[in-house]
Parts: structure tokens; sequence; C-alpha cells
């Protein structure tokens, strides 16, 4: 009790009066310090361990949930069937990989598959300059109230989950939703235009609901970007006759590039990690051919048809091409730019 | 210090018609876009109190129209909502609590240099962040840990999180080592340390870890589809998914046979499927609608330490 008080104390007063004194206190204590020193030298190993000892509860929490799933790789080369386990189970060797590339049903939808992967994420990459440029004209404005206020209130959708994502298109969208019954009611149309339940624009829809989540929030780091600029750049571009616009072009946004160029390096070795939330819950009957990408298709294979060997298979194969994505961008990003994204 | 005003409060110049016609225009479409983010949370809300029959016509757009909190009561005494709610309240602030301390604690002891082998185990700890074993693997583990239909399924995979580690580690780094050094020689270990000098100077960047995660935690649904079948242990987020659906399920059916169907009658007597599931939904939304206006600066204090970090 006494010695924490102590070091509370010492705490305290360094804080309050600044370096010098820590200094102080420091030498005051050297004496000390060597004197434990030399009798710690023969117990420093124990000491070391002692210290890893400390986070082993949390290296084990890691192994079991980061490093133990990678063993379930080898159900990938199993004919694995829930039930029975895996020692009797029979060993298929690569089986799996080959069905995916020789049976052509099974080629033809993993075409399809890739195909909505691809897609998807390209379309996200194509317009993944939209919030620099959201950020861009939002600082335009001068209002300083205002720019804080569409700030707060277009991240909003970027703190719900995509359930409620869902509930919301379900709100606005559904054939009894908000907007049927708007255009109905003004007898614009006599049936509800099935918006969730067919599979027109697939693609843009699902792009245009992850715009909807995250522009607002994917803008924030560019504001905070443009407003680190050196006004002096501005004054110097000013001086140079430049208008508003030739500003923006000359200055904002080749200062902002560097930030840009990290955030494509990122989405582009995300680019078979789709994640599974927002396609999975807007996915129906209708939309099926163009909504499944490689997360969801893998667990619509594993979970739904129970093929968990199969879905193994895909996800390793996944998995691989994604850390091996990475390490060429993130060698690409040392190579252009001398500095790793990782 | 060399002041950073933003760009917009820099000393006004005489604008151009263009320039004018152009701030109009960026002004609506700020607007515009900020009210469609807003909308559909005000639309869920104002239905959910007024009058069901108004609200099934699409009478209620703006104002409500009859208010009640019938929809509240009678959703609130269905079976599966408190417990959900109650486990989505319990795996938010267990999950928060756990992994706040787990990331304080880690980023301070891998700042300690005499540690055994330390690089080696921080870089095991961070490698993590970049490969994934994938989720039928995970599922087929956590079985075989006897983790599905578990509570700590929802707990436990989160405690260890490396972006968080690597965060206050960055912080503690930054905290001058004569402090530490200070409390050694008055004769405190290493956890002390932590305790009275690491952990108290670490709240802002704890602060944020911890909103992160609670709103995670919240917001999760994919570890209830994947791990539990039994609904006592259901999420809200995933209860509110089977009700989306069970209302998609009940207008086909009603449609199906014009209106004989009423297999959803056990849910409510006056409640459509189309009230609960907004009702359902304000409740799920309601939590982040509160928190988040106040924590905005954390939110945004934590993407900024991303970024620097990523």
């Amino acid at each position: 009790m006494h010695t924490r008080r102590k070091v509370v104390g010492v705490v305290a007063q360094a804080l309050e009066d600044g370096g010098s004194d820590v200094a102080l206190a420091i030498s005051e204590t050297s004496r000390q310090r060597r004197r434990r020193k030399s009798g710690r030298q023969a117990g420093s190993k124990s000491h070391a361990i002692r210290l890893w000892l400390l986070i082993l509860p949390f290296v084990i929490l890691a192994v079991l949930f980061c490093y133990l799933p990678l063993f379930g790789w080898v159900y990938a080369f199993f004919d694995y069937q829930p039930p029975i386990p895996l020692s009797e189970s029979e060993f298929v060797g690569l089986q799996w990989f080959k069905m995916m590339v020789q049976n052509p049903a099974q080629l033809q939808t993993i075409g399809q598959v890739l195909m909505n992967t691809f897609a998807m994420s390209g379309l996200n990459i194509l317009t993944s300059f939209f919030p620099l440029i959201f950020a861009i004209a939002l600082n335009e404005i001068r209002a300083k109230w205002f720019k804080n206020l569409v700030q707060t209130l277009t991240t909003l959708p970027n703190f719900i989950s995509w359930v409620l994502v869902y509930a919301v298109a379900f709100a606005m969208f559904s054939s009894t939703g908000m907007v049927n019954e708007l255009l109905q009611n003004m007898n614009v149309i006599s049936e509800p235009i099935k918006f969730l339940d067919s599979d027109s624009l697939t693609w843009l829809k699902m792009l245009l609901w992850g715009i909807w989540k995250g522009l607002g929030w994917g803008s924030i780091l560019y504001l905070a970007g443009i407003s680190g600029i050196d006004q002096e750049l501005y004054e110097a571009a000013q001086v140079d006759g430049a208008n508003r616009f030739q500003q923006i072009i000359h200055v904002t946004v080749p200062q902002l590039m560097p930030t840009y160029f990290v955030l494509l390096m990122l989405s582009v070795s995300n680019f078979l990690n789709n994640g599974m939330d927002q396609y999975f819950v807007f996915q129906n009957a209708f939309n099926m051919q163009h909504i499944q990408v490689l997360d969801l298709y893998v667990y619509n294979v594993g979970m739904g048809n129970n093929s968990l060997s199969l879905a193994t298979a895909i996800s390793m194969l996944k998995s691989l091409v994604s850390v091996g994505l990475l390490v060429v961008v993130n060698w690409m990003s040392k190579r252009t730019r001398g500095e790793s994204i990782v | 210090m060399k002041s950073r005003a933003s760009r917009s409060t820099a000393p006004v110049m005489r604008r151009s018609r263009g320039e004018e016609v152009y701030n109009v225009f960026n002004i609506l479409f700020f607007i515009a876009f900020a009210f469609v983010c807003v909308y559909p949370f005000y639309y869920l809300i104002v239905n959910s109190i007024s009058d069901n029959a108004a609200s099934a016509a699409g009478d209620v757009n703006w104002w409500p129209a009859g208010i009640h909190w019938e929809n509240y009561k009678q959703v609130f005494a269905l079976d599966g909502l408190t417990t959900a709610a109650f486990i989505s309240l319990a795996r938010t602030v267990i999950g928060t609590a756990l992994t706040v301390i787990a990331s304080a604690f880690l980023g301070y002891m891998f700042t300690q240099k005499k540690m055994w082998h330390r690089a080696f185990w921080y870089r095991f700890i961070v490698v993590t962040m970049y490969f994934n074993a994938g989720l039928i693997p995970m599922f087929i583990t956590m079985k075989n840990l006897g983790l599905t239909n578990n509570f700590w399924v929802y707990v436990l995979p989160a405690i260890v999180q490396p972006f968080n580690i690597i965060l206050v580690k960055t912080f503690v780094e930054s905290i001058p080592d004569s402090l530490q050094e200070a409390a050694q020689m008055d004769g405190a270990g290493t956890l002390t340390v932590f305790r009275k000098i690491v952990l108290p100077m670490c709240t802002p960047i704890l602060a944020t870890v911890a909103i992160f995660s609670a709103v995670g935690q919240w917001n999760s649904f994919q570890d209830t589809l994947i791990y539990m079948t039994d609904s006592k242990l259901y999420s809200l987020q995933y209860l509110l998914y089977t009700y989306i659906n069970q209302a998609n399920a009940l207008a086909a059916s009603v449609k199906a046979s014009s209106g004989t169907a009423m297999n959803m009658a056990a849910l409510a007597t006056q409640q459509t499927p189309t009230s609960i599931r907004m009702t359902v939904s304000v409740i799920v939304v309601l939590p982040i609608l509160f928190v988040y206006p106040f924590f905005q600066r954390f939110f945004v204090k934590g993407m900024m330490l991303g970024a620097v970090k990523g």
C-alpha cells in the first residue's frame, strides 16, 4: 500500500514538474538501480520468462482462434461428412480441387461466382475516388456547422449492421415499402416495383448500398488530410492566379494522393474478400445468380449444402490467393513509393 | 504553432458567378445526401409509434399519426426478444471489457524489452491480422472446442485484436520511459506500473478501442448465424433478420392463398408483420443512434490512428 502511493507520488510530481525533475528523480535513485541490476543479473532469464508467462494466456487464445483453424484445411483433402469423425473419413487427395475445374456444372457456377466477385470488387475500386471528391466538395462549403452536421449525419450508416441496412431496404423498397406506397398513392405506378425480389441490376444495387453505408465515413480520412495541408501552398497558388478549381486540381488533389494510393492498394489486396454479410442479407431466390460472391458461396456450399470439404477447399484457395495478393501489392508499393502498406 | 485553418475559413475572395452556382449545387447535394442517410431511420421510428392501419396504408411518411406504444409492448412480450436483447447486451459489455483489458495489457507488455523473445511473440500475434483460415475450418474448430451453441464464442475469439494491440503499443511507446523507470526505482513491479501508470495514461486510446469493439459486438450477426442453433443464444441482430424473413415468407404465403393463411397470428393480434419488423429494427438501431453523436470524435480519432498505422 505504502509503496504504491509513493510510486504515484513520484509520477505525479514528474508529470507536474516536467523533464528536469524526472532526471533528478532518476539520478537520485540510480545507485539503487545499479544495486538491483547486479543482483538481478543471474535472475534476468527467469524474469524474462516470468514476463512471457504473463502474456501466455493471450498467446494461447491466438493459437486457438487463429492458428488452430489453419489445421482445418486438412478437411479439404478428405471426404468429410459431419457426423462421421475425420479419422474415419476417406482420404481423397486433390479430388475437390479437381472437381472445381473438371465438373462442367461446378465450373460454370464457380465461373459465375468469380465474375460476381470481380464485378463487386471492381465496381468498388472504380468508385474508390468518390470519398475523395465528397471530402473536397464538403470542404468548399464555408459554414462550419453545416460541414459538421453533414459529416455526422452521413457517417451514421457506417455504424449500423448489414442486417439493419436490409431492414431499412425492406422498409423503403419492398413491395409494401415506402417508395412503392408513395408512387402508388401518387398514381405513378399501378403495380409495385420489385426492387428487392428481382435480379435486375443486382451489382449496381449492391454498389449503391455500399456507397450509402460507406461514403460519409470514407471521406473523413480525406477531410482530415485536407485540414493538414499547408496553407502556404494555397497562398502561393493564389499569387500565381489560380482560381478555386485550379487550386483543388493543383494543390488539394496531389496532397491527398498518397492517402488515396494506400487505400487503393489495400482494396486491391482485398479483391477476393467481399465479406458475406451484405450479400447474405440481400440474397433471395431471384437475385441468387448475380449476388453470390466467393465468401457467400463458401457459406452456401458449406453450411447450406453441408459440403464442408468442398467449401474448405474453395476457401483455402481464396485465402492463399489473398495472401499472395497482399504480398504482391506490398512489394509494388515498396517499389513505387519506397514504403510498405502493411 | 502555425495555424492550420481549413480552406473554407480563409479570407473571402470575390466569387465569380460560376462559383456561386457551383456552391448552390454543392450545398443542395449535401443536404440531399444527408437526408437520404437519415430519413430511413426517422421513417422507421415514426412508423413504429403510429397507428398500424395508417402505417400499412403508407400514410405515415413525415408525421406520426395516432401515436401509441402498443407495438413496443407487444414486441417485448414476444418470446425471443428479451432474451436476445440480454444476449446482445451481455456480449457487448463482456466482450468490450475483455478486449479493452487485453489490448491495454498486451500493448504494454510488448514494450517490455526484457521479455523472453519479445519480438518473436509480438510478430506471432500481429501476423494473425493478415491471414484467415476461412469460415468452414473456423466452424469445425469451434465445434471441436465445444464452443458452438455456447455464449463464449461471442467473446473469446474477439479478445486478442492485433490492430488494437498495435495502437496501444504505439501509444505506450510515446510515453517517456523515465516515468516507468522512476516507478520501477521505487520498487513497482511490471504489473503495478501497468495498473498505476500505463492504464490511466492510456484512457483516451482505450476509449477509442472500447467504442469500436462495442459497436462491433452489438452489430455482429455472422457468428450467431454460423455457431448458434439454440434460439436462447440468438443475438438481436439475428432475431431481426429472422423476423424480416418470416415477414417475407408470410407476405408470399398470404398472396398465394389469397389471405386465408394467417399463420403468423401467434405473433400478435393487431400487429402487422410490418409493424413488428419496424419496431424491432428501431430497438436494434436505437442504442447506436443514442451513442453515436456523443462518441463521434472517438470514432474519428480511431480512424485517424488506424490510418497512421495502416
